[in-house]
C-alpha cells in the first residue's frame, strides 16, 4: 500500500484503498475546519436573511425571481459537480504519489472555478444592463450579496488549489503538507456544498 | 482518472448530477404548479445532496463524532430552515 508520508507521521498513513480498514480521521486538520464551519455558518445566516426580507415582501420576491435564469444556475451546479470530482481524484492521485496526474487534476478543478467566475460576471452584466442593480429592490440587494459573497469564496477556493497544485508536484508530501492539502479539497467542496443551497435558493423556489 | 475513483464516489457524482437535472426540473415546474409542492422536493434533494458532498467528497463518513455532528447538523438546520422559511412566506 503506498504512502505519501514521511517521518513520524509515516504510521499514519491514510490508506489508500477502499478495501482496507476504515479508521476515524479529521479530514485535513482540525483548526481548517473551524474555519470551514464559520464559513457554513455565515452562509446560513445570509440565507436565513434573504428569506426573511422574502416574507416581508414576497410579491416583489415572486415577480423579481423568474428574472434570473434557472438554465445558468444549472450550468453553474454542473460545472461545480465536475470541478469536486476532479478535487477527489487529484487528492486520491497525490495519495498514490501520481505526482504526472495530481497537478493537471486541480488544474482542471481550477479552470471549472475559472468559468464559474466567468459565466457569473457574465450574467451580472446581463442584469446590470438591464437595471437590475444592488438598490433596485431587496430581491436585487440579496442576489447581489449573496452570488457576491459565493464568488468570492469561489475565488479563495482558486488560491487554495494553486497551493494544492504546488504541492501536487511534490514526490513527497509529510503528514502537515497532506493535511493542509486535504483542507484545501474541503474547503472546495464548502464551495460546491453552498451552491447546492444557493442555486434553489435564487434561481429555482420562486 | 477511472482508475482513482472508486465505484462509491462514481456513483455519488452520477447521482448528484441526476438529483441536479430532477431539481431543474422542479424548479421549471415542468409539470408542477404549486410552488411549495416544488419548494419542499427542491430542499429535500438539496438535502441528499449536501450530505452526500460531506460525506464522500469531504470524507467526513469516517470522521470524529464532534465533526460529523456538527456537519450533519448543519444540513440539517440548512434545508429545514430554508424550506420552513420560504414557506412562511
Amino acid at each position: 500500500m503506498a504512502t505519501v508520508f514521511e517521518g513520524p507521521l509515516a504510521k499514519t498513513a491514510v490508506p489508500s484503498d477502499e478495501a482496507t480498514q476504515r479508521k476515524t480521521r479529521t479530514p485535513g486538520e482540525g483548526g481548517t475546519w473551524i474555519f470551514i464551519l464559520g464559513e457554513m455558518l455565515v452562509f446560513l445566516a445570509l440565507f436565513a436573511f434573504f428569506l426573511f426580507n422574502r416574507i416581508k415582501d414576497p410579491n416583489l420576491f415572486r415577480t423579481s425571481q423568474p428574472l434570473v435564469d434557472k438554465t445558468l444556475g444549472l450550468v453553474y451546479t454542473l460545472v461545480l459537480l465536475v470541478s469536486s470530482l476532479l478535487v477527489v481524484g487529484g487528492i486520491q492521485a497525490i495519495r498514490r504519489r501520481n505526482t504526472a496526474l495530481a497537478p493537471w487534476l486541480l488544474v482542471g478543478a481550477a479552470v471549472c472555478g475559472i468559468v464559474f467566475i466567468a459565466l457569473k460576471c457574465v450574467e451580472w452584466a446581463h442584469h446590470l444592463n438591464q437595471d437590475q442593480t444592488i438598490s433596485t429592490n431587496e430581491f436585487w440587494t440579496w442576489y447581489y450579496v449573496l452570488t457576491g459573497t459565493h464568488a468570492l469564496h469561489v475565488l479563495i477556493g482558486l488560491g487554495f488549489l494553486a497551493f494544492m497544485i504546488v504541492e501536487a508536484r511534490k514526490p513527497k508530501l509529510n503528514g502537515e503538507q497532506f493535511a493542509l492539502v486535504e483542507g484545501g479539497a474541503c474547503y472546495w467542496h464548502m464551495v460546491d456544498l453552498i451552491w447546492i443551497i444557493l442555486f434553489p435558493l435564487i434561481y429555482l423556489m420562486v | 482518472m477511472t482508475a482513482l475513483l472508486n465505484r462509491r464516489v462514481t456513483f455519488v457524482w452520477a447521482a448528484l448530477v441526476g438529483i441536479t437535472m430532477v431539481s431543474w426540473w422542479l424548479g421549471v415546474r415542468y409539470g408542477l404548479d404549486d410552488e411549495q409542492i416544488a419548494a419542499v422536493g427542491l430542499m429535500v434533494l438539496g438535502y441528499v445532496k449536501v450530505r452526500l458532498i460531506g460525506l464522500h467528497f469531504m470524507e467526513l463518513r469516517d470522521s470524529p463524532g464532534w465533526l460529523r455532528v456538527l456537519f450533519e447538523a448543519w444540513c440539517g438546520v440548512a434545508c429545514g430552515g430554508v424550506l420552513l422559511l420560504f414557506l412562511l412566506s
